[in-house]
């Protein structure tokens, strides 16, 4: 573990001389190879809720959790490269608020870059958080704290104040390229931890046929029953899954995040930023194997027992071996856990009387359980880098677009490159005590987090919209692309206010306002609010833009589909062109979930 | 960019690697360390995957650089050319 914290800082040492302009700093120089950049790509969004939440939900809701990579990612990073690539590289612009600047005009960038540096800021601590929680829990620096004298609880500070210090420090030295070699780097190490649990797990159940023998039906297959909301683990049927999760959100992540497009934006040339998303996609086809199956496989496990051995020794004596298993595990479901209240340290309840089971403890616990020492050092390492790659990608978007979006544009302009480049060293030091902040205030406030991760959702269900507008219709203007983004966000907002889940009480979970309508499930009541924002935020902008006086033409081009012209690819062969590599990697994917099916 | 990712990543899985490999023939025979990874022992044989991987990874950055080393390096505007608009 202390041999990677050393590489990792070791990188940020090597690549600190390469940094000389701002536009090394945050755009890596755009001399980037593509196979780095498109697993960097992946890796800035393996961060926590990637692997620890897929975990969980591939123990919640069985192998449908795929479809977020099916249908939520794939097609969205295909999409992605073949078209938007052009113009987001294409434009010279160094984000994507500053594109948004660009195509519409000043206020929709300030919105968009003021709630994307939020959010930056927010998730990084969030996912501190969340790091720190889960070693605290695991208890497997205990006994070093215990050696040291110092009390348990100063675990939790411990690992944000590593984790920090460490992010900061590569990033601080070596800017994008040093955090995305790290992700590369993590992205590696990601694997070498979890295959082997993979591989122990699927042979302790016995194999594929044996892990689909202990679970029940719905579990293993991933469209059974998808046309109807009642038949499917998950509670959603075909139109909102395809729509929500395809269309709206999955699309509105992966094509207009500048936490995942600088990546891209940062490779050498144009044919290159365009295979960044596809060549991520490959990968990300046969990323379920590797996070969902460690969930599945932990509700497959036989839930522990206290059990009683009694012993006799040859004196005569007999010894009562007790293995004690906590009211904790044995509520649980194989060896996902139950939640405890903390107030009464009896297990949760759900409405319905069944005990309601801490899924995010999947993964963890998985690798508890098998791992011998050793080997566990490193799948502890894979867990920790996950954190941090999130961690990473979310200061650089930070720094790039405080540095360039918000103090070059409207605090201090026309200054030096250097002064730049030192603004942004010091926005990543601002970054990550904000982000410290905010994991503190979670501690205090757990709904804080909750809250945050909604209003978040508020605002990027309906940004798809926007930018699919600004790309492929020239008469798209900033008053309607502005007005458009905050009657979705609104659209979002009312959805939630009104509707609710069943099985879950008013409140955070939606219907403060009041219920009008019930979802079987969050993920339904998820899916259709960003159904709402996307269209809203789309006929708004439609109807404002028609209203308004257009961009002239000859500012648009290289921003608009139709007045750009197509990208060169004379000189390669149509095998190395990216839509044959987009159509081939579309083929894998349809074939993985007829294969599932 | 003059340092190639390939060399301190290969580097790193291969130390790793060592590790775990010493680790794991140390270790080899007990029994009771192995229980919970079904009597296999983890370490020696993921060790060796990761050595091995460390190990061509790291050929391959030291064959990368070498070839950049033979190439005079490019004039600054030629990659420009092949930008798209």
């Amino acid at each position: 573990m202390v041999l990677y914290f050393v590489f990792v800082l070791g990188i940020g040492f090597a690549l600190k001389r390469y940094m000389k302009t701002s536009k090394d700093f945050f755009q890596a120089g755009r001399a980037l190879p593509a196979w780095i950049c498109g697993l960097a790509f992946i890796s800035a969004n393996l961060g926590a809720q990637e692997v620890i939440g897929m975990g969980a939900s591939g123990a919640k809701y069985g192998l449908e959790t795929a479809h977020f990579y099916g249908i939520g990612a794939i097609p969205a990073m295909i999409f992605v490269g073949i078209f938007m690539m052009p113009f987001y590289y294409g434009s010279k612009a160094r984000s994507v608020p500053e594109f948004l600047r660009l195509r519409f005009d000043e206020k929709t960038r300030a919105l968009n870059a003021c709630s994307f540096a939020v959010m930056t800021v927010f998730s990084s601590g969030i996912s501190m958080y969340a790091m720190a929680r889960l070693i605290q829990t695991l208890h497997v620096f205990d006994g070093l704290f215990h050696a040291m004298g110092r009390p348990a609880g100063d675990i939790f500070t411990f690992s944000i104040v590593l984790s920090a210090i460490i992010v900061l420090g590569y990033i601080f030295l070596g800017g994008l390229t040093s955090a995305i070699y790290n992700e590369v780097l993590q992205f590696f190490l990601i694997i070498a931890g979890f295959l082997p649990l993979v591989l122990l797990g699927l042979r302790n159940v016995g194999g594929w046929a044996g892990l689909k023998a202990t679970l029940p039906v719905a579990y293993m297959h991933q469209w059974k029953g998808v046309m109807h909301s009642s038949t499917n683990p998950m509670g959603i049927e075909i139109f909102g899954l395809a729509m929500g999760l395809g269309f709206v959100l999955g699309s509105g992540y992966w094509c207009t995040d500048f936490l995942v497009i600088q990546t891209a934006m940062a490779s050498k040339d144009m044919d290159s930023a365009r295979r960044v998303p596809l060549i991520a996609a490959i990968p990300k086809m046969l990323f379920p194997f590797l996070v969902i199956l460690p969930g599945l496989l932990a509700i497959a496990l036989p839930t522990p027992h206290t059990v009683e051995t009694v012993t006799k020794n040859a004196d005569g004596s007999i010894i009562h071996n007790i293995q004690v298993v906590s009211l904790q595990v044995e509520q649980g479901k194989g060896i996902v856990p139950a939640k405890i209240n903390p107030v009464t340290g009896q297990p949760m309840l759900t409405a319905s009387g069944q005990p309601l089971l801490d899924y995010d403890m999947a993964t963890p616990n998985m690798l508890l359980h098998y791992f011998p020492t050793g080997i566990l050092g490193l799948g502890l390492t894979a867990l920790l880098a996950s954190f941090m790659s999130g961690m990473a990608g979310n200061v650089t978007a930070f720094n790039t677009v405080f540095t360039y979006d918000l103090y070059q544009s409207y605090i201090h302009k026309g200054a030096s490159d250097r002064h730049y480049l030192a603004v942004g060293r010091w926005a990543t030091v601002g970054g990550i005590l904000l982000s410290i902040a905010t994991a503190y205030a979670a501690i205090n406030f757990n709904n804080i987090m909750d809250t945050l991760q909604l209003v978040f959702s508020f605002v990027n269900a309906p940004l798809f919209a926007t930018f699919l507008l600004g790309m492929f219709w020239k008469r798209a203007t900033g008053h309607g692309a502005f007005t458009g983004l905050i009657a979705g966000t609104l659209t979002a907002l009312l959805h939630h206010g009104l509707t609710l889940p069943i099985e879950a009480h008013p409140g955070i979970h939606g219907g403060w306002i009041t219920v009008v309508h019930h979802y079987p499930s969050d993920m339904a009541q998820n899916f259709w609010g960003a159904i709402f924002a996307f269209s809203v935020n789309f006929l708004v902008t439609v109807v404002v833009s028609l209203a308004t006086k257009p961009k002239p033409e000859s500012e648009l081009v290289g921003l608009v589909h139709s007045l750009t012209p197509k990208p060169a690819q004379h000189h390669l062969a149509w095998w190395q062109k990216p839509e044959t590599l987009g159509i081939a990697i579309l083929i894998g994917a349809i074939a993985l979930n007829i294969f599932f099916a | 960019m003059s340092l190639d990712l390939r060399l301190p990543m290969g580097l790193m899985f291969t130390l790793v690697g060592i590790i775990l490999v010493a680790f794991g023939l140390a270790t080899n025979g007990n029994t009771e360390l192995y229980a919970r990874s079904l009597g296999i022992n983890a370490n020696l044989w993921w060790g060796l995957v990761l050595l091995g991987f460390g190990l061509i990874m790291f050929q391959l950055g030291r064959r990368g650089q070498k070839r950049s080393a033979n190439l005079p390096p490019p004039e600054p505007g030629t990659t420009e050319v092949r930008r798209g608009h």
